[in-house]
């Protein structure tokens, strides 16, 4: 989806500000919001590319107005009511006004340690690597208006093949709910100039983790 | 926007606060009450962002690749194995890859489409990784992004920026600053900052530690 998180070389946002002696969250409800939103995760209501989509769906002018813990509440909001598991009504009464849903577990204190380690999205191969270190590719110019790991400004471009990470879960097939559908994973190395023309910084080069169907041999 | 304010004089910054505050206790009340989690379970995860996972890990990963050369060659290698040999954390999750400083190539770790950021090493990213001008400008502009921390570098040092676009997550192993040797990797680590180790930093000046 050609939407607003795919920021990628914007120009417009100004500086980027440090805080010093950040705290870990800004306020109680950034913790919960956190917490709530990888819980559900967590309790298989949905995977992570999911999730992501769901951010990526909020329209621009909400996701630019809001923090990133308040996208995520917005995001929980929209993706419970829509898979059906509250209504909305429920979240505007602040209480449950019918019973559940059944969830693949329930998030109990029984799996959170589990939770504080990353999922696993390694998978076994469903055919050869179709490219090897050093192969020079070209990414595909796609713009699907579902999920997608390509980000715009690494679209069309010729890059080397620098390492294959193995095979790993699809995130655009995840996200429209077509299956794991597992794809070679490269780690694939451009020039600066090749992504922002001969003014690039002649010293710079940027990487991207490119699934095997965003390539093609160049 | 400080004239912004709303009817009830509150800053719009603060309206969202309470606004945010009142939907996330609905989301969790709902949530609860239809039995999909147990807010103690919440509690808990919470605890251990706050004081448990952080970048004091990483420091320890750092420190360690800095005192021990064989541990440096096999957290090159595979950090995932690496890093869960040293026992500092919980399971560490797949495709954690450690990618080195050198005096001739400069490392910097950006997720311009979401917020991707090896947090199992590293804790929850900061609000400035996650923010719109990181995302947009560390991979076009990375000498600009670290002129925003105070740090230049020289013009031949050779910028490699990582998209982290998959579920491969990276850490940079920062170099290790000279007048150090026979430093124990306690002390190392007190060197190791969470933005060297995310390339918007170096480590410590040792003359200030001590």
């Amino acid at each position: 989806m050609d939407g607003i998180h795919d920021m990628g070389g914007m120009h417009g946002f100004g500086k980027v500000e440090p805080e010093a002696n950040e705290p870990v969250f800004h306020a109680e409800w950034e913790a919960r919001c956190l917490a709530l939103n990888r819980a559900m995760g967590a309790a298989g209501a949905w995977t992570i590319d999911e999730g992501r989509a769901g951010i990526e769906e909020l329209p621009p002018e909400v996701y630019l107005a809001h923090s990133y813990y308040g996208k995520w509440a917005l995001r929980l909001e929209n993706m419970v009511v829509k898979r059906g598991f509250a209504g909305a009504d429920e979240l505007a009464a602040g209480h449950a006004l019918r019973p559940g849903k059944p969830v693949k577990r329930m998030f109990d204190l029984a799996i959170v340690d589990r939770t504080l380690s990353r999922g696993s999205f390694g998978r076994e191969a469903q055919a050869p690597a179709r490219f090897k270190t050093g192969d020079r590719v070209r990414t595909k110019n796609i713009h699907p208006v579902t999920h997608t790991r390509l980000p715009r400004y690494a679209r069309g471009r010729v890059g080397v093949i620098e390492a294959l990470r193995g095979c790993h879960v699809f995130p655009d097939s995840v996200a429209i709910g077509a299956g794991e559908n597992p794809q070679w994973l490269y780690t694939v190395l451009f020039d600066g100039r090749e992504l922002w023309g001969e003014s690039a910084d002649p010293a710079l080069k940027v990487s991207i983790e490119a699934f095997e169907p965003y390539l093609e041999a160049a | 926007m400080a004239h912004d304010h709303g009817e009830d004089g509150e800053h719009p910054h603060g309206s969202e606060l309470s606004e945010m505050q009142l939907r996330v206790r609905a989301l969790e009340t709902v949530l609860a009450e239809k039995g999909y989690l147990d807010p103690a379970a919440l509690d808990k995860m919470i605890e251990a962002f706050e004081t448990r996972i952080g970048p004091h890990i990483g420091a320890r990963v750092v420190a360690k690749a800095w005192a021990d050369a064989a541990f440096k060659q096999s957290l090159i290698a595979d950090a995932t194995k690496a890093v869960q040999a040293l026992g500092l954390n919980n399971r560490v999750g797949d495709h954690l890859i450690a990618v080195e400083n050198t005096p001739k190539l400069h490392n910097m770790i950006v997720c311009t489409l979401c917020s991707c950021y090896p947090w199992e090493v590293l804790g929850l990213p900061p609000v400035w990784y996650k923010s719109a001008p990181y995302r947009s400008r560390a991979v076009n502009d990375p000498r600009g992004v670290l002129a925003d921390f105070g740090l230049t570098l020289p013009a031949d040092t050779q910028i490699r920026v990582w998209d982290s676009t998959a579920e491969t997550r990276f850490i940079v192993l920062p170099m290790r600053p000279p007048g150090t040797a026979g430093w124990s990797e306690d002390k190392l680590a007190a060197l190791v900052t969470r933005d060297s180790m995310i390339g918007t930093g170096v480590p410590k000046n040792p003359q200030g530690v001590g």
